[in-house]
């Protein structure tokens, strides 16, 4: 695929994509704010599984860290699929 | 201005003020949170804070809604500046105003106190020999949206 098809299809693409944020020291962690993970769908365990795996040091600060689907609060066994947004909260700390 | 909103520059808290008050408010109660210099003997030069925004901004609401149902009458406006803050910088402001003072201390503090507990932003403390993300949830954030 040449770059403007794949620029085409980008958006749509993101619709069969499980979209990742994060967040302050974690995004320092991982070194990227946002990926897409090509997932139809899993729950929030597989998911920290997953990025715990993936990234070095990851796994430590997860355990602190909140989990939300869509800007809500998720619990572990929710089931995230492909179009959501998912976050990784670190421990708030505004104010 | 939106009634519950991340900042970027410089907040003016009589905007939040206004935005709240109306012919049945009797108190209008305006908390501003401010950059400390001193913290448990560290000195800080500066913060940087971070947000998720479109969520941190729903959540702000959300306070809000759970305020005007704990509390008749009353009425909020909560602003958080992210970015980089310096010593003395107003970082949160919360106006609340209510028919009778009482209510309007009472909520007032109840909304820093959860802006502290389940609001996504995070404060990153620069000091001369470091930084570091600051951050201690005291419980799980849930779904429930109304805590009384």
């Amino acid at each position: 695929m040449d770059w403007r098809a794949k620029e085409k299809t980008y958006e749509s693409e993101c619709n069969y994509m499980i979209t990742i944020r994060y967040f302050a020291k974690l995004k320092e962690i991982v070194g990227k704010e946002l990926e897409r993970l090509p997932v139809e769908s899993m729950t929030v365990a597989e998911l920290i599984e997953c990025t715990g795996n993936t990234y070095e040091g990851f796994i430590e600060h997860v355990k602190s860290c909140h989990v939300a689907i869509n800007e809500e609060y998720a619990q572990h066994d929710d089931l995230i699929v492909a179009g959501d947004i998912v976050a990784f909260i670190p421990p708030v700390s505004g104010g | 201005m939106k009634r519950f909103e991340i900042v970027k520059g410089p907040i003016e808290p009589q905007k939040y003020a206004d935005a709240v008050l109306h012919a049945g408010a009797g108190a209008v109660t305006v908390f501003t949170g401010h950059v400390r210099e001193w913290t448990k003997g560290i000195r800080t030069l500066y913060l940087a804070y971070e947000a998720y925004e479109s969520m941190a901004e729903k959540k702000l609401g959300q306070i809000g809604k759970e305020i005007e149902e704990k509390w008749s009458g009353t009425q909020v406006a909560i602003a958080h500046r992210i970015g980089e803050l310096h010593i003395s910088d107003i970082a949160v402001v919360i106006a609340v105003s209510s028919p009778h003072r009482k209510a309007a201390y009472e909520a007032n503090e109840y909304a820093i106190e959860r802006i502290k507990e389940m609001v996504p932003i995070w404060k990153k403390e620069i000091w001369e020999s470091g930084e570091e993300w600051i951050g201690e949830q005291k419980k799980k954030p849930t779904k429930v949206s109304v805590t009384i």
